[in-house]
């Protein structure tokens, strides 16, 4: 039989705005932690994962390469990655995944590091230096002071709206839930400090219509770390393994304006194919919602319902709340607890899986979640089931 | 006043593109093998490979695809509110650009509008916008 891949620990630093704590201490706090909930220590971690890699030009966006992390950790690593050409952030997770069914690592630490809050404090560092010009994807769209991915992903949004009719009332429900569940985190402190109500979320400031301020996630300064181990190297493990049941990713254009459907659809078609859990099986979703509207595109191009239906389904929050019937973004996504970019949704559909969720555990007995990361032409996703 | 547009940089692929204006013409690669459209502009077909392609005119008129309207300052000095939109070309099969739309108030650009280009010159670059043709 071959070699299964699981999550066998998660961590998390603190998550804030402008954190003093430089990003590798950042790094060593979710790490340690992750080691520790897994019974594992440094030397036995033999391989680093992670997206997008050191961005050097832009360190804010990613401060610490996986190379800073060999080094400052003492890990003997077998193999290595960090790379911004992947599917999306969590095909970081995917391939340690495929690393450990492959023999060459047993217990791979994935990490994914943001400043961009902290960063901001200090642009001689962090942030890039001024261009000359714009060139790569970003000049089809930044001439037109389409400048951010709002504006590219409120185009997706609102032909949802002109289309299928959908309102900012279902919309805002994204939001709204994520604050509710915020609330009930200890890492979210930093970031939702009162739950949004409707009438607050109708009267924000748009930013691109029809997303408003309540819809984009904002920058934070965290570390979110998950260890995946091979199935043979249980035996090392304390804590209740969770395995990584499939894994699915797509890039059909690396374009947001050539494309007619997010590739969410095609990666949510792509992850069924490799199982035999269907969406009936589902407890949990983990849904990258770095903006409101992108869960809508996970919940239809994953088929938990038809194309043009998402914002039906989520209308009035219950179905999504965390005693409803497809609980989503329990820890409160990143609009709710910070831009971890990914990460924190593997982190949590873990820690549900678990039962180990505390205030905001869903009811039951949750076997099987999804994890989703990615935007516009960009996806990656994870399927996974405590056995 | 509005601040400069964010530049594009030249180079051998986007030039005819980002230049065309300078001779009132939209330039999009074509393939003189399988006759289909590459946009973004690469050095060959992203349909068939073939290298003979070759930056095309096209007739600069379009409908609109999808929109938003901006709010959100992004730049100093930015005027807001203005519409941002993705347009659907005429004549170039599967090629869609995005762009502004020009000339008219925000709330009266529609989905499905027919809108031709007009380019709006910054240094060398000719940036194609385009406003409602009727």
């Amino acid at each position: 039989m071959a070699r299964e891949a699981y999550i066998t620990g998660v961590g998390q630093s603190e998550v804030g705005v402008r954190l003093p704590r430089h990003p590798l201490l950042l790094t060593l706090d979710a790490a340690r932690e992750a080691v520790a909930d897994a019974g594992l220590t440094f030397d036995q971690i033999d391989g680093v994962f992670s997206f997008p890699g050191k961005a050097a030009g832009y360190l804010a966006f990613s401060p610490v390469g996986t190379e800073d992390v060999i080094e400052a950790l003492g890990i003997k690593s077998k193999w290595q990655m960090g790379a911004m050409e992947q599917p999306a952030q969590l095909a970081a997770i995917a391939m340690a995944a495929w690393a450990v069914k492959e023999g060459i690592c047993r217990h791979v630490l994935c990490f994914r590091t943001v400043y961009e809050a902290g960063g901001m404090a200090q642009p001689e560092i962090y942030m890039p230096a001024r261009s000359e010009g714009v060139s790569g994807a970003s000049q089809w769209t930044s001439p037109f002071w389409a400048t951010s991915a709002a504006c590219w992903t409120a185009q997706y949004a609102n032909r949802h709206v002109h289309k299928y009719g959908m309102t900012r009332e279902q919309l805002g429900q994204i939001a709204i839930n994520g604050s509710k569940n915020a609330m009930l985190n200890p890492r979210a402190r930093a970031i939702t400090k009162e739950e949004l109500t409707l009438d607050k979320y109708m009267s924000a400031r748009m930013i691109s219509s029809p997303l408003c301020l309540y819809d984009c996630d904002r920058f934070s300064d965290a570390s979110t770390v998950i260890i995946v181990s091979a199935g043979d190297a249980l035996d090392e493990i304390k804590a209740t393994p969770i395995r990584i049941a499939a894994t699915a990713g797509s890039v059909d254009r690396y374009s947001w304006d050539q494309v007619e459907w997010p590739a969410a659809y095609e990666t949510g078609a792509d992850l069924w194919k490799r199982t035999d859990y269907t969406v009936d099986d589902v407890d949990t979703v983990q849904f990258y919602d770095g903006f409101a509207f992108l869960p809508i595109t996970w919940l239809e191009g994953l088929g938990f319902v038809g194309k043009g239906e998402g914002h039906k389904f989520i209308e009035g929050g219950s179905r999504i709340a965390r005693d409803g019937e497809l609980p989503m973004n329990t820890a409160g996504g990143q609009l709710g607890a910070g831009r971890l970019h990914g990460f924190g949704f593997a982190h949590e559909a873990v820690t549900q899986l678990r039962k180990a969720a505390g205030e905001r555990q869903i009811p039951g007995d949750p076997k099987v979640a999804v994890a989703t990361s990615g935007g516009g032409p960009m996806a990656a996703a994870l399927l996974l089931a405590r056995d | 006043m509005n601040p400069p547009r964010p530049k594009p940089k030249l180079d051998a692929e986007n030039r005819a593109f980002w230049t065309g204006g300078a001779d009132g013409k939209l330039l999009i690669v074509h393939c003189d093998d399988c006759g289909q459209w590459t946009h973004p502009p690469r050095v060959l077909c992203r349909h068939c490979q073939s290298e003979n392609v070759a930056p095309t005119p096209v007739p600069g008129t379009g409908e609109i695809d999808t929109l938003t309207v901006n709010h959100q300052p992004w730049a100093k000095d930015l005027e807001v509110p203005f519409v941002i939109a993705r347009v659907k070309l005429d004549g170039a099969e599967g090629v869609y650009l995005t762009t502004n739309i020009v000339g008219s108030p925000v709330d009266e650009v529609q989905f499905g509008d027919r809108v031709r280009v007009v380019f709006e010159q910054q240094d060398e670059i000719f940036y194609p916008l385009f406003e409602k043709a009727s």
